[in-house]
């Protein structure tokens, strides 16, 4: 069969601010067996009657097909927009406590500082940092981190926009 | 948001609102169960005339008798239902019209808006459990958002492809003053179904079809769905084109059954020359089908030489399973006539010598005669079920018949040996295979055609199922035919051990049934028994000629089974043929089948 090839796909949708909408995404990715690698949601008009859910998803391109058809169908969707389609920009933020002290310690300050992480909070034994940029990114200095004290993480998500003039409206 | 600015009347409760905007949405008959939770509304509901109240025994039932009267109207079904176990009762049939697409609008009664999230008596999440139950739910909340969501939820359950919603109610919200609005004419501000196919997606699908050798169309629900003028216009189409045409269980009466191109059902257990056809075309045109897994069998041999064309109203049904080569979006309707409109336009000439070719093949296929059966017609013979159904069939011609099934091999012989050849009057569970569906479906089917002859086609496991709904056909003299073909078995499950597993027949008997002559009497029915070959006809006379409803108790060979069959997992040129074709069967089932069940 045609299209067996996984591919990983970031979706962009559109919805109505309304009382079990996220639900009604995330049942149909449980429901029908599709994979979430990453999901964020947040308003996004003024008055906050749309909000903006980004999803990182993988599959056949067949699945990635069904995944958008089956988000268009939701009463309260606007718009379902494939990013991976063409250029667009990702970016995940992620909160890191490193626990350390002695040469780790200002081994983790360093490595920080190539990867222009931030220090936002800081005792004598932990740094907190906080990062921003595309998910490989966070994956490297995550994986940085580790040996030298990370002890935990918070990340946001993706958030993701098309590059250049192209909206979603 | 509305575009329209409509000044609002404001109405003493919520459920004199919700009645209004019931009446102006066009319902007359709700089908459903009261409550703790929704007593304002059955208030309401006694001090009216307009809109007729429906008490089933069983809100699972309520449910059905809407889909029956709505797969027989083309109107949206309206069901009501007390909170909690009211609500869950639902459930079953809800999912029921959402596989078979079927618009209903259902409302639920919830606790008050200040319990909600208290574990009250009788709360249930209703529209968390229901949210992949239904094409879309709602909670209100708000007063002043009651009346815009239940036009919005007919609006919703209606256009498209049509489905059950969902509307939760919390008592409050039915007794406090609400505004009362009329419908608005404006588009939904998210949910804007497209029903007008691409022109240019029409043309391809012409030229294709233009150039077939081996074209057939094959037909579903969707067209049923487009209304009885996209039958008609399929009718047009498959005579214009000399294609031969197929049904799916579905879409049965969206082609006349008697009309020499129809082929007959497809699928699990369509007929031979349907199959063959569907695996030898070289061009198949879906219409409102949507490649179930019961007609295509094993995906990878599905008719592997065709360009398929698919035109469904729903986008997330193309390429889901099968991928096409032409992808229409549309209602049926309006696919119909395009294509009706762009084959009269395309000049290229069709090549009658390949197609006349096709004919013969099919006509070789024909003659196999797939459905054939015997039935000993010397007193004392078992009756066969295949001839109950047709015998029925042949006295009930000539009258508006509509049939209803419940679930297992009556309802296939029903498919098989009933003909149609009108839409609307067949409905069967075909997306979820609902037992205990065709008793509710036919009651409501007969309290929309109160005239018509209503005949549930049943077996004696599923019948009992909604056993209880006598009682409401005796309550409101609702004359609904239950023709059981009784072969004390769970005859379709019993088939299957004995094909896959090695005739171990575990818990398929029905011990201990009960007399249903008796049974139909204590709900003041009548009861009727057909033993033998000589009562058959009998049987179904008198069954016909009384005014009340029927239980006809028909006895029917245990050991039948429904052929022809592609077992799971083989592909449609490995079909089964029955014991009147010995020696034409190749092996069926494969290990692999075993597990598609
Ligand atoms: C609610 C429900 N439970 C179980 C099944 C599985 N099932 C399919 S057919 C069947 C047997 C039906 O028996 P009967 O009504 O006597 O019909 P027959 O096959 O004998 O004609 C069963 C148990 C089902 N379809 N629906
Ligand atoms: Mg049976």
């Amino acid at each position: 069969m045609p299209g067996q090839n996984l591919r990983a796909a970031t979706i962009s949708v559109l919805v109505e601010n309304e009382s079990g909408v996220l639900a009604r995404v995330i049942g149909l990715f449980s429901g029908r067996g599709y994979n979430i690698d990453s999901l964020t949601v947040a308003p996004v008009e003024r008055d906050g009657s749309k909000s903006r859910i980004t999803i990182v998803t993988q599959g056949t391109e067949m699945v990635i097909e069904q995944i958008k058809a089956q988000l268009d169908r939701l009463v309260p969707v606007y718009k379902v927009l494939d990013l991976s389609e063409g250029p667009h920009l990702s970016r995940e933020l992620a909160l890191i406590k490193v626990l350390g002290t002695g040469e780790k310690r200002a081994e983790a300050l360093r490595l920080a500082d190539a990867f222009r992480a931030r220090v936002i909070d800081a005792t004598t034994e932990s740094f907190t940092f906080e990062l921003t940029g595309a998910t490989d990114k966070l994956d490297a200095f995550l994986d940085l981190m580790r040996p030298v004290g990370l002890a935990e993480v918070s990340r946001t998500g993706v958030a993701a926009i098309a590059r250049g003039m192209k909206t979603i409206g | 948001m509305d575009g329209t600015i409509q000044a609002a009347e404001l109405m003493n409760s919520g459920a004199e609102a919700i009645l209004r905007a019931l009446k102006a949405q066009g319902v007359d008959t709700i089908f459903g169960y009261p409550g703790g939770a929704v007593l304002p509304l059955y208030d309401a509901i006694f001090q009216q005339n307009e809109i007729r109240h429906i008490l089933v025994r069983h809100e699972q039932a309520a449910v059905h008798a809407a889909e029956g009267y709505a797969r027989s109207t083309g109107k949206v079904g309206c069901v009501l239902v007390t909170s909690g176990p009211g609500a869950t009762n639902a459930v079953t049939g809800l999912v029921d019209a959402l596989m078979d697409s079927i618009p209903l609008v259902c409302l639920t009664g919830q606790v008050p808006t200040h319990l909600i999230g208290n574990d009250a008596f009788q709360e249930a999440d209703t529209t968390g459990i229901t949210r992949q139950a239904t094409k879309h739910n709602y909670l209100v909340k708000r007063s002043e958002d009651l009346v815009r969501v239940i036009h919005e939820a007919f609006q919703v359950a209606r256009t498209g492809r049509p489905g059950p919603v969902l509307v939760d109610l919390p008592k409050d919200i039915l007794i406090n003053p609400a505004p009362y609005r009329e419908p608005s004419s404006a588009p939904h501000r998210s949910y804007r179904p497209r029903t007008e196919p691409d022109p240019r997606r029409i043309e391809e699908a012409v030229a294709l079809l233009k150039r077939s050798a081996r074209p057939v169309v094959y037909a579903g629900g969707g067209v049923i769905n487009a209304g009885p003028e996209a039958s008609r216009l399929l009718t047009e189409f498959v005579r214009m084109t000399g294609f031969p045409c197929t049904n799916t269980l579905m879409g049965l009466g969206s082609f006349p059954a008697s009309d020499g191109q129809y082929l007959g059902m497809l699928g699990m257990h369509g007929t031979y020359e349907a199959n063959l056809a569907m695996h030898g075309c070289d061009v198949m045109l879906n219409l409102g089908a949507r490649f179930d897994d019961r007609v295509t069998g094993r995906l990878n041999a599905f008719s592997p030489g065709s360009k398929k064309i698919h035109a469904d109203i729903d986008p997330a049904n193309i390429n889901k399973s099968v991928a096409v080569d032409v992808a229409i979006v549309g209602d049926a309707l309006a696919v119909l006539k395009a294509l009706i409109a762009a084959w009269k336009h395309e000049p290229h000439v069709q090549d009658r010598a390949a197609l006349a070719q096709w004919w013969q093949q099919i006509d070789v296929w024909r003659a196999k005669d797939s459905l054939r059966y015997t039935q000993n017609r010397d007193r004392g013979s078992i009756i066969k079920p295949q001839y109950a159904v047709e015998q029925l069939f042949k006295a009930t011609r000539g009258r508006e018949t509509f049939v209803t099934t419940e679930v297992g091999q009556h309802q296939m012989w029903a498919a098989q040996y009933f003909k149609f050849e009108k839409p609307n009057h067949w409905m069967t569970s075909g997306g979820l295979g609902t037992m205990g569906y065709g008793l509710p479906a036919a009651m409501g089917v007969q309290v929309a055609h109160p005239d018509a002859l209503v005949i549930d086609i049943a077996g004696e496991a599923s019948t009992l199922m909604n056993i209880q709904e006598m009682g409401t056909l005796a309550q409101f003299r609702l004359p609904v035919k239950i023709f059981i073909l009784n072969n004390k078995y769970m005859g379709m499950v019993r088939q299957w051990q004995e094909l896959l597993h090695g005739s171990r027949y575990s818990n398929s008997y029905s011990e201990a049934l009960p007399d249903f002559v008796k049974l139909a009497e204590s709900f003041h029915a009548v009861g009727l028994r057909a033993e033998k070959v000589e009562d058959l006809d009998r049987v179904i006379a008198e069954m016909l000629a009384v005014d009340r409803p029927v239980i006809a108790d028909i006895c029917v060979d245990e050991k039948e089974n429904v052929f022809p069959m592609i077992p799971s997992g083989a592909p449609h040129n490995e079909m089964l043929l029955g014991p009147e074709h010995k020696g034409d069967n190749r092996p069926g089932v494969t290990d692999a089948g075993m597990a598609l069940v």
